[in-house]
């Protein structure tokens, strides 16, 4: 039901990593509980073309994504320094609906520490929790 | 609250098997979106969408004093409703604000229903049981009826065939008594969308017998079933009012910019004192809409700015997904309501620009 190849949070992000490159995004059952996404809003981290921190710390909210019926943090899964926004979600931002995995991917960058991976979930761990939290 | 506290509507399992997603909401399970709160939106201002109101609740005020009581409780005219008419109104407190809004039926100078909001269903009863005077007699019939709501423009082609009346007869805000598949239901074309619509109220025992045939006759036109979600946006567009975020018992009828549901000269109601003279001396603040020119949408209880100094608050907001814009409700200082007015809206430590815009945000184009 998950992709095999990520790494997920109890806040359902998933995380993408190869060697030290990251790639951040939401589940597909976060996008699905969140429903109609119409605005990805990075302004905690990112200002006129820029990023305004240089390091996200694993835990902090680095993107709110404002869907019809509420607003949600996003939480990075992991220390990340930042290097690229998905600045195709300003004009489309119900990509996270469609392609949650893929080009609804919200933050990329490189992995900071990597004792940090251990702490995440694989897809099958995030099942599981995932129906435990649907009772 | 519990889930296993919630109170069901007689359409809870219909709604869980359609894989709506429920929440809390007034003590009920309710759904809150089915597939796409904003799919669900517009199926209802471009084709149609039915929803689930059986949490709504229905007080009847029956007897000879039936009318005399009604005009004492709330501050529109009930005197001026024809048999089968419908009419918006408020039941008042003795300062002028919102004990709730609601939906005044007459069925004749003695019998009277009012459809009043879940949540305050009774709260309403028992201040209307305790205000008693005259000939009448107070019955809470919630329990009798399951609401469903029709609405959008092909509202009256996907009931008609369920129905034994002619919609085309019903008048925006009458009813008429009549039968769906051919069971007992008070058939009333209101709603709460912004939209032409009806509203029908009949027993709970062929409520998902009435909502699959309607599901079924509306196929056609892409009907959908809607949630809470679709309903707070539709009528938040249509610029009506929500219990508990727009009108409360902070603020009142007048200020609340409800003026023409209170009808001052109307003879004595509860809370007439306290807004005739708020009417004399003007109101100091007022409900009004706004756009926010960003991507980024106010929602409820943000708090609002004017001069760099916290005013109000947003009692409603959220995206238009019709109007495609993001658009709200606040009280604001009267010599600061103007249409045209610009403020400042707080969302996670940085400011919005919102300006005062003409409501409703969203009107249908009549026929």
């Amino acid at each position: 039901m998950f992709p095999k190849d990520l790494l997920y949070t109890k806040s359902h992000e998933w995380v993408k990593i190869e060697g030290d490159d990251v790639t951040v995004g939401i589940t597909s059952h976060a996008q699905e509980e969140l429903g109609d996404i119409v605005y990805v809003d990075y302004s905690n981290i990112y200002e006129d073309g820029e990023f305004t921190v240089e390091e996200i710390k694993k835990g902090d909210a680095f993107c709110s994504i404002e869907s019809v019926k509420a607003v949600s943090d996003v939480y990075a899964p992991i220390t990340i320094k930042p290097t690229e926004i998905n600045s195709d979600l300003e004009d489309a931002p119900e990509t996270v609906n469609q392609a949650p995995y893929e080009n609804g991917w919200l933050l990329k960058g490189k992995m900071v520490n990597e004792v940090e991976k251990g702490e995440l979930l694989s897809a099958e761990e995030y099942e599981k929790f995932v129906e435990e939290e649907k009772g | 609250m519990e889930e296993k506290n919630l109170k069901h509507t007689p359409l809870t399992e219909v709604h869980q098997k359609l894989n709506a997603r429920m929440v809390p909401f007034a003590g009920y399970l309710m759904p809150v979106q089915y597939e796409s709160a904003l799919l669900e939106h517009l199926a209802v201002r471009n084709s149609v969408g039915i929803f689930d109101v059986s949490h709504m609740g229905e007080v009847f005020i029956e007897g000879e004093d039936a009318l005399s009581f009604v005009q004492k409780l709330t501050c529109n005219n009930a005197k001026k409703l024809k048999e089968t008419q419908i009419q918006y109104s408020a039941l008042t407190y003795p300062n002028g604000t919102f004990v709730d809004d609601l939906l005044v039926y007459k069925f004749n100078d003695k019998k009277f229903m009012l459809c009043v909001n879940a949540a305050n269903r009774e709260k309403d009863y028992k201040w209307i049981l305790s205000h008693k005077e005259g000939n009448v007699e107070v019955f809470d019939r919630s329990d009798s009826y399951t609401q469903i709501a029709i609405q959008g423009p092909k509202a009256l082609e996907t009931l008609q065939p369920l129905v034994d009346v002619n919609l085309s007869e019903i008048k925006y805000y009458w009813f008429k008594p009549g039968k769906v598949l051919g069971t007992d239901a008070i058939i009333s074309r209101t709603g709460y969308t912004g939209e032409d619509g009806f509203e029908i109220y009949f027993s709970p025992e062929k409520a998902p017998e009435v909502w699959n045939a309607l599901l079924e006759e509306g196929k056609k036109f892409d009907i959908k079933p809607c949630g809470l979600a679709a309903r707070n946006t539709l009528r938040l567009e249509a610029k009506m009012a929500l219990y508990g975020n727009d009108i409360d018992d902070k603020h009142t009828v007048l200020e609340a910019d409800l003026g023409w549901i209170c009808k001052l000269k109307k003879g004595d109601f509860i809370g007439r004192d306290v807004l005739l003279k708020q009417k004399e001396e003007g109101i100091k603040i007022k409900l009004v809409g706004f756009e926010v020119k960003s991507k980024v949408p106010a929602r409820d209880h943000y708090p609002v700015y004017i001069d760099g100094k916290e005013v109000s608050y947003v009692t409603s907001g959220s995206f238009a997904p019709y109007l495609k814009k993001n658009i709200g409700l606040t009280y604001l200082p009267i010599e600061k309501s103007e249409i045209g007015t610009e403020f400042q809206i707080k969302v996670r430590n940085k400011f919005l620009e919102a300006t005062v815009v003409e409501t409703p945000f969203y009107k249908r184009e009549k026929k």
